[in-house]
């Protein structure tokens, strides 16, 4: 089985912060939520606790910064930009401030329903001048994440997992990169965060019934790399699909389709997830399935994408394991 | 600085540049310059600690905004002289109040006087709302609220530094209607930032006209005290007063001065325009010459040719 890591962020941030005393750990009474409670115990003087006020913590964040701190940012992700989206661009996107915002429960990955369920941020952070857009799609993603923003010249926002998270990867996160999954000819499958973990349920049973994919990770929205994708893009036959923890416009499947057309490429491009609606409180394979992000919607979706049936039921997915991601993912040297 | 000027005197001088650039212009944010001009004078001339400027005094041409790829980039702040442990960190808040910023720094020294010509042209940094990289300014105030949380910021880090310099806020009452100015000082008072200091300039006036007719918002003074800072309400005329509220002991607390003022003062023949103040353009050619007759003559000054 999948080895699933406990808490990531929690020692990653731990260990990374507490050896740079220049950064401190803003939490908008968000701390125990967002894993970082255990380094306010252990480095209170590096914890500044801002409270239910996210407008003033983003202002107060870039006026750390001007006196020489580097903040992170702690809080939900929708909080990080819908109340306090003036402070946002004011404060810390316009004068690129290096201020780290850590956006926990991405997507549909919150019981909370809309108001706690960032389903439109990354359509709206990677709008933003000087803003860097990172999505953390594994155990490993986590534990590279503290570093690879930190070297950003610039604000970054980053959506994290918390809690039990999977290791899909056994390579850091570099930013700019996108991993290459799986090689392929016939389908170019593109996923993200939460998303790679459900293509991979499926991507077993889909190479049994002859699919061809290449299986793309993206955890770099911006800068996206575009020229990998351009290459990869060449020689697909039948088209691309992406699947996405977020609104379909604005995001993933948006950024593929801007890069498809400037190019003038032909190709058909199907996006999974969220179809121009908020979501409701549940849990996350409810969720997925409801909207039609899961992996059985994957299956459908290419066999409309080829126009024939691929005769896989939901029940052989439930068999299909995905620790076999070690063994196919030879192209990123895993 | 041998010759110094008073503070009065300075204020006067603002009154009188921003009226010329009013008349010549045919409009200005004036009534600002009316209400704050004993307290950006003090401000520049005796109550911060801060370094002569380090920047050039005709200001460069715009020169882009923040991005990777621009390294030319500059906010204004350096006309309030350099970042160091030991000098005042001054931010300016309401950004609508430039044209005051820029007389202040010209009166003070900082700026040339021919920097006011380059005001809203084209391709100037010299901008009609005070941008970062505006003189004076080191962030985009233009958003009002933004000020006193960023200002709490500054502070809080430089308490960590254990820095001697203080973080001063220039504000105007209207952006007290802003949530986020309570937010501010509720963190403020919390972490007991008493390196953090503000005036406040109650001029009572807000675009849509008199506070009291568009959003009333009762006694400050009791609203900031009862959040735990220092508050103190003074005649923001009185330059003597602002010396002495400064003064106020205000161990753990964050001090706020709310200077009281009239946003016609030294221009009353101003008044008959009230409430409508907020920017004052003339309605004809007669009210711009009877205006430059009256208010010049109030100033003490000839008419001014345009």
């Amino acid at each position: 089985m999948v080895e699933i890591v406990n808490k990531p962020y929690s020692y990653t941030f731990k260990n990374y912060a507490s050896k740079n005393k220049k950064i401190l750990c803003l939490s908008g009474d968000l701390t125990s939520s967002c894993e970082v409670d255990q380094f306010r115990d252990e480095f209170p003087n590096q914890f500044v606790s801002m409270g239910m006020a996210e407008q003033n913590m983003m202002s107060f964040a870039g006026g750390l910064s001007m006196s020489g701190y580097i903040p992170f940012i702690h809080t939900f992700g929708v909080f990080t930009y819908r109340r306090p989206y003036d402070q946002l661009l004011a404060s810390i996107a316009y004068p690129r401030r290096k201020i780290r915002i850590m956006g926990f429960l991405p997507g549909i990955t919150t019981p909370a329903g809309m108001t706690h369920q960032a389903i439109e941020d990354i359509s709206v952070m990677r709008t933003i001048p000087n803003m860097t857009v990172i999505e953390t799609g594994d155990a490993t993603e986590v534990e590279s994440i503290c570093e690879q923003a930190n070297n950003v010249d610039g604000p970054v926002y980053c959506r994290i997992l918390r809690g039990s998270v999977p290791r899909l990867f056994d390579t850091p996160l570099k930013l700019g990169d996108i991993r290459v999954l799986n090689s392929g000819t016939d389908i170019l499958l593109i996923t993200s965060g939460i998303c790679t973990e459900e293509a991979l349920r499926a991507r077993s049973v889909l190479i049994d019934a002859g699919i061809s994919i290449l299986h793309l990770h993206v955890h770099t929205f911006k800068p996206f790399n575009e020229e990998k994708i351009l290459d990869l893009l060449t020689n697909i036959k039948i088209g691309v699909i992406t699947m996405e923890n977020h609104l379909v416009n604005g995001g993933l499947g948006t950024l593929i389709a801007e890069i498809i057309s400037k190019h003038g490429l032909s190709k058909k491009l199907m996006k999974l997830g969220l179809n121009d609606t908020f979501a409701h409180g549940g849990s996350k394979q409810y969720l997925t399935k409801y909207y039609g992000f899961d992996a059985y919607a994957l299956i459908k979706s290419i066999e409309k994408f080829i126009g024939q049936p691929l005769n896989i039921e939901e029940k052989d997915l439930e068999q299909a394991r995905i620790e076999n991601v070690h063994s196919l993912s030879k192209a990123e040297a895993l | 600085m041998q010759n110094k000027l008073k503070s009065e005197e300075i204020a006067l001088r603002i009154r009188r540049r921003v009226f010329e650039h009013c008349i010549k212009n045919n409009g200005a944010y004036l009534s600002q310059a009316c209400s704050s001009a004993e307290q950006l004078a003090w401000l520049y001339n005796e109550a911060l600690n801060i370094g002569d400027s380090i920047m050039p005094s005709i200001p460069e041409s715009f020169s882009g905004v923040p991005s990777i790829n621009n390294k030319k980039y500059k906010t204004g702040a350096g006309y309030n002289g350099p970042v160091a442990n030991e000098y005042d960190r001054f931010i300016f808040a309401p950004a609508h109040y430039a044209l005051v910023a820029y007389a202040t720094l010209i009166e003070v020294g900082r700026l040339d006087s021919a920097g006011l010509s380059m005001f809203n042209k084209d391709g100037s940094s010299v901008e009609i709302i005070g941008a970062e990289h505006s003189p004076g300014m080191e962030m985009h105030n233009g958003t009002l609220g933004i000020g006193l949380s960023t200002a709490a910021g500054i502070a809080y880090g430089r308490k960590l530094n254990k820095e001697k310099g203080e973080t001063c806020v220039f504000m105007s009452d209207g952006e007290l209607q802003e949530g986020q100015i309570w937010e501010a000082l509720q963190v403020s008072v919390y972490y007991k930032l008493d390196n953090l200091w503000a005036i406040v300039d109650v001029n009572e006036q807000q675009v849509d006209g008199a506070m009291s007719d568009v959003l009333d918002i009762g006694n400050v003074q009791k609203k900031i005290n009862a959040f735990g800072a220092k508050c103190i309400e003074i005649d923001g005329h009185d330059i003597d007063a602002m010396r002495q509220a400064k003064k106020e002991q205000h161990k753990d607390q964050p001090l706020i001065i709310l200077a009281r003022t009239c946003p016609y003062k030294g221009m009353n023949y101003l008044k008959k325009r009230f409430p409508r103040l907020h920017y004052v353009r003339f309605k004809s050619e007669e009210e711009r010459s009877i205006m430059n007759i009256e208010i010049s003559k109030e100033l003490g000054i000839e008419p001014i040719e345009y």
